[in-house]
C-alpha cells in the first residue's frame, strides 16, 4: 500500500540524559502507545466524504489495522471525531453538541474540503469550515479525499498523540465557549477565515 | 395475497386508448398535442383559465390564483380526469424583476396516464399568498412548507405553515429569492452565533417525545425538571 513503514519518531524523550523523570516518560510512552493504537471513531458522516470514509472501513482499506474497527456510535465512548462532509449551519450546534458530549482525551480529523473550510459550498447554509466551531486536529484535503488520504490523517493523528505529555495539563484545557458569543474563536476571526480561500491561507499548520 | 388487492396499472382508466408508455420522438418545441385535461378545464372553468402552453410536449395551464384550490379539487375528484399524485409544488422567481413570481403544481393522474402543470401568478408588490392544496393531497403539507421557506410565499389553509429546511428561527429572509445574497444576509461570525444560540433538541416537543403521556411512571427527579421547564432530557 506504499504505507511509510520506518520507525515513528515518538516526541516523548526517553533517552537517560532527559530532564524528565525515566518513570513519567515511560509511562507517557507506554499510554500515548495504548491510545494511539485504539483510537474509537464517532464517524459523523454528512455528505460524499462519508462513503469514503466507509471504504476505509471497509475490508480492503481495512481501518482495523489502526486498532478503529469499533466505531462509536455514541460520542460518550468516543476518542475521535471523524467529520465527513459539509456541516450546514443547521448542524452545527449538534456537531458542537457532540464534541462536548466527548470525553477527554479526544481528538478531531476534519475529513474533506467541505469540513475544513466549506469547500465550494460558499453559501448561506453551510459551515466555512468546523473549525470555527469545533478544535481540529487533522485536516485532510480532498473532495473527497481517498481512503489512503484519510489513513495517512490518522496515522498523523497518532503521531501526534504519541507525542503528548501527561505534564502538559494545556492538551486537555476544554475551551469554554464564550456564553455571549457562543463561539470558540473571536468574531472577527470567523470573518476573517470565513472569506474566499480564507480558511486555506489561516488554516493553523500542525508541528509535523 | 388478499383476493381484494388490485394492482395498480398505470393508464387503466383509459381502457387501451392512450399508447403504451415509449420513449416519445420528434416532440415539437411547441404547439405539440396539449393534454386533454386542460380542454377540460377550459370548459369548465372558462373565467379561471388564463392560458396554456404546451412546450416539449406538457401542457402548463395558467390558472387564477384565487381559484386553484377549486380547480385542483375538481382535477383530483372528477372521475374523467383522477389526478391522484401530486408531484410536486414549488415557485419560480425570474431575474427580471418586472415579471411575476410563479408557483407551480405539477399533478399527475395514475389512472388516465397524465401529467399537468399548473401555475399561478404572483404579481411583484403584492403579498404572495395562494391557496393550500393540502385538503386536497396530504403529502402537499412539506412541499408547501418547503415553497414558504425558500420563497417566502404564504399558502393560506395549510394547518401548519413553518420552515422546513431552515429553522424556525431564521431571520435572514427566503434564501432562494433573487434580490437574497448568495452569503446570506449577516456576516459569517452572526450567523454562527445565532445558530449555536439554538439547542439542538428544542425542535422536539413534549408531545413527540411521548413524556407527557409516561408523566406517572417518571422518577421525582425527573418530574421536578419538568416541572421547572427543563425541555430536552439530558
Amino acid at each position: 500500500m506504499g504505507l511509510d513503514t520506518r520507525r515513528v519518531e515518538t516526541g516523548v524523550d526517553v533517552s537517560p540524559s532527559s530532564s524528565e523523570s525515566w518513570v513519567t516518560t515511560r509511562l507517557d510512552f507506554l499510554v500515548n502507545w495504548g491510545r494511539a493504537n485504539s483510537l474509537w471513531p464517532m464517524p459523523f458522516g454528512t455528505a460524499c466524504c462519508a462513503i469514503e470514509f466507509m471504504a476505509t472501513a471497509a475490508s480492503k482499506f481495512d481501518l482495523a489495522r489502526f486498532g478503529m474497527e469499533r466505531m462509536s456510535f455514541s460520542p460518550r465512548q468516543a476518542d475521535v471525531l471523524i467529520c465527513a462532509g459539509r456541516v450546514p449551519f443547521k448542524l452545527a450546534p449538534v456537531i458542537r453538541r457532540i464534541w462536548q458530549q466527548m470525553p477527554q482525551p479526544k481528538w478531531c480529523i476534519s475529513m474533506g474540503a467541505c469540513a475544513s473550510s466549506g469547500g465550494m459550498f460558499d453559501n448561506y447554509a453551510v459551515v466555512q469550515g468546523i473549525d470555527t466551531i469545533i478544535p481540529v486536529d487533522v485536516y485532510v484535503p480532498g473532495c473527497p479525499p481517498r481512503p489512503e488520504g484519510l489513513m495517512y490523517g490518522i496515522m498523523m493523528l497518532q503521531e501526534k498523540v504519541k507525542k503528548e505529555r501527561m505534564a502538559d495539563k494545556s492538551l486537555r484545557n476544554e475551551m469554554e465557549p464564550d456564553p455571549q458569543s457562543q463561539l470558540y474563536i473571536p468574531p472577527s476571526l470567523i470573518d476573517e477565515v470565513s472569506e474566499p480561500f480564507g480558511n486555506a491561507v489561516h488554516q493553523t499548520r500542525s508541528g509535523l | 395475497m388478499s383476493d381484494t388487492f388490485l394492482p395498480v396499472v398505470a393508464g387503466h382508466a383509459e381502457d387501451g386508448r392512450v399508447a403504451p408508455p415509449s420513449t416519445p420522438r420528434n416532440v415539437p418545441y411547441q404547439n405539440g398535442a396539449p393534454n386533454p385535461s386542460a380542454e377540460a378545464l377550459r370548459a369548465q372553468f372558462a373565467d379561471a383559465v388564463q392560458r396554456v402552453d404546451v412546450v416539449w410536449g406538457e401542457t402548463t395551464v395558467f390558472v387564477d390564483r384565487a381559484r386553484v384550490l377549486e380547480i385542483v379539487r375538481w382535477l383530483h375528484d372528477d372521475p374523467t380526469q383522477q389526478y391522484d399524485y401530486l408531484s410536486d409544488v414549488t415557485a419560480v422567481e425570474y431575474r427580471d424583476l418586472d415579471r411575476p413570481i410563479e408557483v407551480v403544481w405539477h399533478l399527475r393522474s395514475l389512472p388516465h396516464r397524465r401529467f399537468l402543470r399548473l401555475k399561478t401568478l404572483l404579481p411583484k408588490g403584492q403579498p404572495l399568498a395562494v391557496p393550500s392544496v393540502w385538503d386536497v393531497y396530504k403529502g402537499a403539507d412539506w412541499l408547501e412548507r418547503e415553497c414558504y421557506d425558500m420563497f417566502g410565499i404564504r399558502f393560506e389553509g395549510h394547518p401548519d405553515l413553518r420552515r422546513l429546511l431552515m429553522w424556525e428561527q431564521y431571520k435572514e429572509g427566503y434564501p432562494l429569492r433573487k434580490d437574497f445574497p448568495l452569503r446570506g444576509r449577516f456576516s459569517r461570525s452572526e450567523q454562527l452565533r445565532q445558530i449555536l444560540a439554538q439547542n439542538p433538541e428544542a425542535k422536539y416537543s413534549m408531545e413527540e417525545l411521548t413524556v407527557l403521556e409516561a408523566f406517572d411512571e417518571l422518577s421525582l427527579e425527573q418530574r421536578n425538571r419538568l416541572r421547572s421547564g427543563e425541555k430536552v432530557g439530558e
